[in-house]
């Protein structure tokens, strides 16, 4: 359901304000904007793509969700990850060892990729989501560079892998299941609760709802 | 279409991809979360071929040398992407296999079709609709990522299977080409403006 008001080609468009306008970023449509309640989503008319989709409280719970999610990475980084054993031999993996598993010769610059995927990218996104968003939800004035930080965290978006490596895992242990058997241990249980943590956190995210209180808190700084 | 959409270019405005905003023609950053604006970013095709080509380049090698170095028991085994989903059948792990098939080939052969028809028909409608297109592009930006997968399988097998001399698996110089290939592929997606999709 769109709850976008299209501008016509009839309708004066030079009549509505420019910062009462809003475009598509996929197919460019321009739309008059709206009030939009929490829990509706105004959807563009012409490729669907969700403009707004507000949520009530959506900052405290993004930052409720993103600390969470913090937490149980930290826990996931000094926990045992994998534990394998074959024909009485043991071995076992952090999730340390298995980014790291690239790190000779010349496969080195895959271990950083590695690192950046699944522990450097969703860390930087998470921290850089509550350090925006922690002084809008107390209502007070944006951070220093706040909107830079959450421009970088939505630039990272694509390449925060977390739960691509979830899978990966689900994959691994069916290869090995038929030699050694295989025992998760703490930091495998934190690394799917925490993919589940950031899933439910990112729903909460609204970009029109974040730049706008950034805009507004930005210009309450300038004039205090 | 049967009504008329006015677009911000249209409008004589241009609109900021990131926070939706709109401003006027000769505004050089979006006044509200201080991206770049473009109208619409004429050196996109060009970026998108660039990275294309790369990916193309470097998939290659990642099919055709080994992924998986396997050692048991003095014997060595060489894996390939193909023998890897090959031996998992075998083995009888049909949803596995289906799995590694489908993020390993499926994914990466159909993107690169998909990238090079987009990138060729962008503005032409011989063969799809503009909904169909916008649906493929959709589809492209938001799967690449998934081939990542068989990547951090080797990562993982790598840093787990180590039993020194009884058994152990090491990763191949097919695991970094395979993943260069997602990245610059994901790279190509990433530099496509979708508005030009919808332009006439």
């Amino acid at each position: 359901m769109s709850l976008m008001k299209d501008i016509d080609m009839q309708d004066d468009f030079v009549e509505v304000p420019l910062d009462r306008m809003r475009a598509c970023p996929q197919c460019d449509a321009l739309y008059h904007l709206q009030p939009v309640q929490p829990r509706e989503r105004a959807a563009c008319k012409r490729c669907g793509t969700v403009l707004i989709a507000p949520r009530a409280f959506a900052f405290t719970r993004i930052i409720a969700l993103s600390v969470a999610a913090l937490i149980l990475l930290t826990i996931a980084l000094f926990t045992p990850f994998l534990d394998l054993s074959a024909a009485g031999m043991h071995s076992n993996a952090s999730i340390w060892d298995t980014a790291m598993a690239f790190s000779d010769g010349m496969m080195a610059p895959l271990s950083i990729a590695v690192v950046a995927f699944i522990i450097v990218i969703p860390a930087l996104r998470l921290g850089l989501i509550v350090y925006t968003l922690v002084p809008l939800a107390r209502g007070r004035p944006a951070g220093i560079h706040a909107a830079g930080a959450f421009r970088l965290a939505e630039a990272l978006r694509p390449w925060s892998m977390a739960e691509i490596f979830v899978i990966g895992v689900a994959v691994a242990l069916v290869k090995i299941a038929g030699m050694a058997s295989v025992t998760p241990g703490i930091a495998f249980w934190s690394f799917c609760i925490l993919v589940i943590m950031m899933i439910w956190q990112d729903s909460f995210v609204d970009r029109e709802q974040v730049w706008s209180a950034l805009h507004r808190g930005s210009r309450t700084a300038n004039t205090a | 279409m049967s009504e008329r959409i006015l677009t911000a270019r249209e409008a004589g405005l241009v609109a900021c991809t990131r926070c939706g905003l709109v401003h006027t023609p000769r505004t050089q950053n979006c006044t509200r979360c201080g991206a770049p604006l473009v109208s619409r970013d004429r050196h996109s095709l060009q970026r998108v071929w660039a990275w294309w080509i790369a990916g193309l380049i470097v998939y290659i090698p990642a099919n055709l040398y080994p992924m998986l170095l396997t050692n048991t028991l003095g014997t060595r085994t060489r894996s390939t992407i193909l023998g890897g989903v090959v031996e998992l059948w075998a083995h009888g792990d049909l949803p596995v296999a289906l799995i590694v098939f489908a993020a390993s080939i499926v994914i990466p052969v159909g993107k690169f079709l998909a990238i090079a028809f987009l990138a060729m028909s962008i503005n032409k409608r011989r063969f799809m609709s503009v909904h169909a297109q916008h649906r493929l592009f959709e589809v492209v930006e938001f799967i690449g990522r998934w081939s990542m997968i068989d990547v951090f399988v080797v990562a993982i097998l790598a840093s787990l299977v180590q039993f020194s001399f009884v058994a152990s698996i090491n990763p191949g110089i097919a695991a970094i080409c395979f993943a260069l290939s997602v990245i610059f592929t994901m790279k190509a997606a990433l530099a496509f403006d979708p508005r030009t999709i919808w332009d006439d």
